[in-house]
């Protein structure tokens, strides 16, 4: 099984990695080590204390807060959008994409859905404005709960690592 | 009087054990479902006691059906197969479960496998007989296959009598003889407009095609040279793998190769569960796609005033990984099949899965039976993937699997991504459309019919370590090839005009999704020519991944009476390139001002007439992107723009990058400048936005009071009728009362088929298969 430094794992996190190496993590057996290694380079890298659990996505993470050893979502501004088995956008600020006007603004004419079809929902920290997520569903359609992650199985029974203490 | 003959019709005992095929079947069945092995098989007895013969075993046939592909995709002269690589052969063991099979299309693992087990459960050994030397043909959509254009020659393989697997190769042909021309041609709305139809026919006695169906197929399409070259090309490679696995069995004995067959399945069943553990993380995926189905418009011509309705496929699918690494997949909540050719069979869905997993989540050359063993399906009856009526078309069935796919790979996608395999982050796939298809007389006075692949070649989606592929495949197939423009020019009376990369075509995002491209093709020498348009317009299938966009949508654009003869013969300005901005569209102003032009988001057409020198865009969509689009590298904004690939407005508004541009035309994108403008892009963000809650409120009374457009409310209802579960969540999500109903009936639409409708399976003396939950 092939493995990678720290370093490496650094720079796939951050975009930098050569192609080489990223050919190599591509075609070889997957390195067991990485979720550990890619905890670590993500803790670095965020402003803030608490223990990252589990990345959600560039900017948002499960989060062990320092402070109350609960389980929450958070952006890596630090913006806590709520407990870590909601669903975050429940939480988020949105917006929608429903005209025309709207869809141009991202879109060449012609080359955006129709909104009486499709609309774009935009959702962004309420603090940063960072943009986590963009659904694409008809109008009328449910918030969708992407994920639900047992975090519990993949720690404990996957990758053989310690649970993070969780108050929630 | 006529006097039968005396041979008994009877039991054949092909397996020397006085078991009917089917009985043989039902006992493997019984072993894996009490065992949770395939066939009971608990220790792989062979690859641990013997891994390097079992090895060479594995080596010998899987490169014998590569090899066998490749030389015999020669033969053919379909451009379909012989340079976009539509075609597959796979080796099964005796009850159909797949063994190995070569590269290419290979959604045919389980297809090819359905026909077999449904002439095993039809007993098709007492009648038609199954014998050494036979060869069966099928394209049937209702037991299995994904659309009629793909034909299936399938060969059992003896040894000293014995039954002991069978072959199949399959093609993608140019023409299926449906009521338009075009191998996934649409307008017809029903299996009996898709075409020719074979269910698992007997088509050749002691390797030799039969006559009445030679005589039969060739005219029952309108490409019957293609045609023929395809099937030699089946029968070459089928036989080429039944010497293969003769010579197998001459040099390592029959026991040794049947424990093979069934113990590969197994290790194939466990290869994907370790795959799944070693790359995946446990938990409930829950992802959506819709593809739109304008079937409305004036464009659209079909042959039932009942299939006239604008509609949307519903897919929501909810992944659930185990911890044990099995993994189920459930499309509760999907709607209900159409009169349209989109619908897709169970194994179609089933088998055609693995066709995009090879490219993800098992890329290796182990891909057999094993996987669909390790996978719960939940395809509810009488949805768009699991019709209830025998009547439903499949001509382009792939128009909505590889849309109901695309939420799979984002689901995956989340998985690698929150374990930290960032290198294999896909945000999904690329619509592969436009399909260009159309007929008539060609330009060596034929009748012909075309299907152009370049569909072969759309933008793959972004990763989170890179930009998604420009121009480079199709999810349905690994190897997909956009096709040489001379190949193209010689098998279609179509001239290019442009073949350009598509601006703003990949969705936005931190890494972009790869760009589709554009091909400006004007008719050529042809006569009674047709053509239409076949593609998502009105929305997108597929959606960005954490927080980047979708990719754009399509749009027609047909242009006729266009005075280029005489400008041509004038040396006057022609329409060249690509469609640059369509906001802006310059093709226009080299045709005549009185030329009928088409611009808009039809992108679903049936048959009509184009002169020569009349135009048509084909347009092949880019895939989706990753990640916040004000993340992306500067530098990258640059490179985008100076190669065409992004319209400058769209550099500003979306990736807010702030930049010049130079006297030769060189874009420069301002590092601080950009970095102060998305700071900006932040705050009008949080301006334009509110809580997604406060919003919530706006949209449950757009509901109560049923403000959306029709075909948005025929999606739910149609969804609503078949899943109470659906029903209840949706109540239960925007907090509407009990009363609150929507019914397809009360939209004022037409609703033939929405109550009654009637089954394969309810078909006198038919057994049909089922391999999934429903």
């Amino acid at each position: 099984m092939a493995t990678y430094t720290d370093e490496q794992v650094s720079r796939l996190v951050d975009g930098s990695l050569d192609w080489e190496t990223t050919f190599r993590m591509l075609s070889m057996p997957k390195d067991s080590s990485r979720f550990a290694q890619y905890l670590a380079a993500l803790q670095a890298q965020v402003p803030f204390k608490d223990r990252i659990v589990l990345p959600l996505g560039p900017h948002l993470y499960i989060v062990q807060s320092a402070k109350t050893k609960e389980w929450v979502t958070q952006c890596d501004c630090g913006h806590v959008f709520c407990g870590y088995r909601d669903n975050w956008k429940m939480h988020a600020h949105i917006y929608v994409r429903d005209t025309e006007a709207a869809m141009t603004e991202v879109y060449p004419k012609l080359m955006a859905p129709d909104t009486k079809w499709q609309v774009y929902r935009e959702y962004y920290c309420p603090s940063c404005g960072t943009m986590h997520d963009v659904e694409a569903p008809t109008p009328w359609y449910p918030v969708i709960h992407d994920f639900e992650p047992d975090i519990d199985t993949f720690y404990k029974e996957w990758v053989n690592m310690p649970l993070p203490e969780r108050a929630n | 009087m006529n006097m039968m003959s005396k041979k008994e019709v009877g039991f054949a005992d092909l397996l020397q054990n006085g078991q009917t095929l089917k009985e043989f079947r039902d006992e493997i069945l019984a072993r894996t479902q009490a065992s949770g092995h395939y066939n009971g098989i608990t220790e792989l007895e062979f690859r641990d006691n013997d891994p390097i013969g079992y090895e060479k075993l594995f080596s010998k046939l899987r490169g014998g059906l590569v090899h066998a592909r490749e030389t015999a995709k020669k033969i053919a002269a379909s451009p379909i197969v012989e340079q976009e690589g539509e075609l597959c052969f796979t080796l099964y063991n005796a009850v159909g479960d797949c063994v190995l099979t070569s590269t290419g299309i290979i959604i045919h693992v389980g297809t090819m496998g359905a026909a077999i087990k449904y002439m095993i459960e039809n007993n098709w050994e007492a009648n038609p007989g199954i014998n050494p030397g036979d060869m069966f043909t099928n394209n049937d959509c209702s037991i299995g296959n994904v659309h009629p254009c793909d034909i299936a020659t399938i060969v059992p393989i003896f040894w000293e009598g014995k039954l002991i697997g069978w072959v199949g190769g399959v093609t993608h042909v140019i023409d299926t003889g449906a009521v338009t021309p075009g191998s996934m041609s649409t307008g017809q709305t029903q299996r009996f407009g898709d075409g020719y139809m074979i269910t698992c026919r007997k088509t050749g006695v002691n390797d030799v095609p039969l006559r009445d169906w030679l005589h039969e197929s060739q005219r029952s399409v309108r490409t019957p040279k293609y045609w023929i070259l395809d099937e030699k090309t089946r029968i070459a490679g089928c036989h080429m793998i039944r010497e293969l696995v003769e010579d197998v069995i001459r040099a390592e004995g029959l026991e040794a190769y049947e424990k093979f067959a069934y113990e590969v399945i197994e290790e194939g069943r466990r290869g994907l569960q370790s795959r799944i553990q070693a790359m995946t993380l446990p938990g409930k995926y829950r992802k959506v796609s819709f593809v739109d189905v304008p079937f409305k418009h004036e464009d659209v011509q079909v042959s039932n005033a009942f299939a006239k309705l604008d509609s949307i496929m519903h897919s929501p699918c909810e992944m659930t990984i185990k911890a044990n690494g099995k993994w189920r997949l459930d499309f509760e909540g999907a709607n209900r099949w159409g009169w349209h050719t989109f619908n897709a069979h169970q194994v179609a869905f089933t088998s055609g899965i693995w066709v995009m997993m090879c490219q993800t989540l098992v890329p290796t050359q182990r891909i057999n039976d094993g996987a669909y063993f390790a996978t719960e399906f939940r395809l509810p009856k009488g949805t768009w993937c699991n019709p209830d009526d025998r009547r439903t078309g499949h001509a382009y069935a792939w128009h909505f699997l590889v849309s109901g796919w695309a939420a799979l790979w984002r689901g995956l996608s989340q998985s690698y991504f929150s374990r930290g395999y960032l290198e294999e982050v896909n945000a999904g796939n690329a619509n592969t459309s436009n399909w260009l298809q159309g007929g008539g007389i060609n330009q060596d006075g034929e009748i012909h019919a075309v299907n152009s692949f370049e569909a072969s070649s759309c933008g793959t989606g972004a990763c989170a370590v890179k930009d998604g592929l420009n121009h480079a495949a199709a999810i349905w197939n690994p190897e997909g090839d956009m096709g040489d423009i001379e190949i193209w020019e010689m098998a279609e009376p179509l001239l290019y005009l442009g073949r350009t990369v598509k601006a703003n075509s990949g969705g936005y995002g931190k890494y972009r999704g790869g760009c589709g491209f554009e091909t400006l093709r004007m008719v050529w020498n042809a006569q009674d020519w047709t053509m239409f348009f076949m593609g998502n317009g009105y929305m997108n299938s597929d959606w960005g991944l954490m927080g980047g966009y979708p990719a754009a949508t399509g749009y027609r654009f047909e242009a006729h009476d266009t005075g280029l003869e005489r400008r041509i013969s004038k040396g006057e300005s022609l329409p060249l390139g690509g469609d640059f901005d369509p906001g802006a569209p310059t093709y226009e102003h080299h045709i005549d001002a009185t030329a009928r032009v088409k611009r808009d988001k039809q992108c679903m057409t049936t048959e009509d007439c184009y002169d020569n020198h009349d135009l048509y865009l084909n347009y092949l969509r880019g895939g989706p992107g990753f990640g916040d689009p004000i993340d992306r590298e500067p530098k990258a904004i640059e490179a985008d723009l100076n190669q065409n690939f992004l319209l400058p407005e769209y550099a500003q508004k979306v990736y807010g990058a702030v930049f010049s541009q130079d006297d030769k035309g060189v874009y420069t994108v301002d590092v601080a400048k950009t970095q102060a403008r998305r700071a900006q892009i932040r705050k009008e963000r949080l301006a334009r936005a509110m809580p997604t809650r406060e919003w919530m409120k706006e949209e449950r009374e757009r509901i109560l009071n049923k403000d959306a457009a029709t075909q948005v409310q025929h999606m739910f209802a149609s969804s609503f009728g078949l899943s109470e579960k659906f029903t209840r969540e949706f109540k239960e999500f925007w907090s509407l009362p009990e009363e609150w109903e929507l019914h397809e009936e009360d939209l004022g639409v037409p609703t033939y088929g929405a109550r009654y409708r009637m089954d394969l399976s309810l078909l006198p003396d038919v057994t049909t298969v089922v391999q999934v939950e429903e």
